[in-house]
């Protein structure tokens, strides 16, 4: 079990407990969680509605893959600190990553 | 004014295996959506994408599968309206509905079937200054007449294929191209990243990257667009028109304004036959929500089938229905 924190807009953190050995992507955590995204492709780097901005933690994540950056190239608001999050595996790695929902704002 | 049986909002796999359903119970349908090709997400999300678990193919491409429904619903005559969005429904005294569209298209039937998936596609829009108050004067969002831009000063925006694509075309018809890039390198595809380069070290377009478009300005209609480099160094170009191309992205739209039971940007419907909370209103496929939904196509398959059976007596309510096997029956064409 790791610790992962979302910013919410107004700069507080919101902590979520997240099992690193139930095969979930942080999509589809963030999905269990009630929080309203989309996902519309279902995991598939493809739509772009499950769109994060990474606050902390970066380095510690695994590189994009092409279609990643094909999606984030599509989207007029993504940085360097774009990822999608249906493409990242939650992993002891990622334990105190922190970042904010940008798919919620787009929405 | 455009008369049906059943007017499908949502022309993705669901609205048109919908029209099969209504087919054989001799129901007449009309098909409207806001994107420009039938699929939905299908053409739009991930057309070339394998589905696994649909009955009875292994494996099927998805623009495969929505053009076996064209196919399988071809013999219904169905009519389609693409393109435009649905913008407000008029209950009419005799129970019956007009369903309109913002372009003016007005459909009168007497069910009404939303099959929107997660709504309509719509542009993604970047945050730049005073784009919303020159849309329709100078800013576009999709190139449908490629003819309007000839001898014009376009900038595109954008890093996808579509930003490439429409560079590569445009250039040949405007004035002058100038495409403008936040990154520094094209993902879209390799062929057409290649071209705009060689385009650009022609200076046959202009090319500028690490950079985004902020503001717009003009009086009344377009005249030069701002445009921020990362390193915060800020031009001005004179322009006709502004395209920022980033991809569609759903939105529920005016179906949330319906007075429709809505939870978390799906409708509430009865899983006895998928009724809304108004009467001659069905809502099938990822729009929906109930106890136990699960978004499939399959689901949204069986959906269709079971609501076309309910919708039956608002078309024909002098007739009894009696269920028919397609195998006894087979399927008789319009």
């Amino acid at each position: 079990m790791i610790n992962i924190f979302i910013e919410n807009d107004l700069g507080e953190r919101q902590a979520l407990e997240v099992p690193t050995d139930m095969g979930f992507n942080l999509m589809e955590l963030l999905k269990a969680y009630e929080y309203d995204i989309q996902a519309t492709c279902g995991g598939m780097a493809l739509c772009a509605t499950c769109h994060i901005e990474v606050l902390e933690g970066k380095e510690n994540l695994p590189e994009s893959n092409d279609q990643e950056l094909d999606t984030l190239d599509t989207l007029p608001n993504a940085d360097a600190n774009s990822r999608l999050s249906c493409q990242l595996r939650p992993s002891p790695a990622m334990d105190g990553l922190v970042f904010r929902l940008k798919a919620l704002q787009e929405a | 004014m455009i008369h049906t049986d059943i007017c499908i909002i949502g022309a993705g796999p669901v609205g048109l295996f919908a029209v099969f359903e209504a087919g054989l119970l001799k129901m007449r349908c009309h098909l409207i959506d806001a994107l420009p090709v039938v699929g939905g997400q299908l053409a739009e999300i991930y057309p070339q994408k394998p589905i696994y678990d649909i009955p009875g193919a292994p494996a099927i491409i998805a623009e495969d599968l929505v053009n076996n429904l064209m196919r399988q619903i071809e013999e219904f005559k169905p009519g389609f309206t693409l393109g435009e969005r649905v913008e407000a429904l008029e209950k009419q005294d005799d129970g019956s509905f007009i369903v309109r569209t913002n372009e003016g298209t007005g459909v009168h039937c007497q069910v009404v079937v939303i099959a929107a998936g997660l709504g309509s596609f719509e542009p993604r829009k970047p945050a730049v200054e005073q784009l919303e108050y020159f849309e329709g004067k100078g800013v576009h969002y999709m190139v449908k007449k490629p003819e309007q831009f000839r001898n014009r000063k376009v900038v595109l925006a954008g890093g996808g294929d579509s930003a490439l694509d429409w560079t590569i075309f445009l250039a040949d018809v405007a004035e002058r191209v100038t495409l403008v890039h936040r990154g520094d390198t094209f993902r879209g595809a390799p062929d057409s990243a290649e071209k705009v380069y060689e385009l650009a070290g022609k200076g046959k377009i202009d090319l500028i990257l690490q950079s985004q478009v902020n503001k717009l300005g003009g009086n009344g209609v377009l005249k030069e667009v701002s445009v921020l480099g990362n390193d915060k160094s800020l031009i001005t170009i004179p322009t006709d028109d502004f395209i920022p191309l980033f991809g569609l992205s759903p939105k529920l739209g005016p179906i949330a304004d319906w007075n429709l039971g809505v939870e978390k940007s799906a409708v509430v419907v009865d899983t006895f036959d998928y009724s809304t909370n108004v009467e001659r209103i069905y809502a099938i496929g990822d729009i929906n929500t109930y106890p136990g939904k699960l978004k499939l196509i399959l689901c949204g398959f069986h959906e269709a089938a079971i609501m076309m059976q309910s919708a039956f007596k608002y078309v024909y309510p002098d007739q009894k229905l009696s269920f028919k096997y397609t195998t006894v029956n087979g399927v008789n064409p319009f």
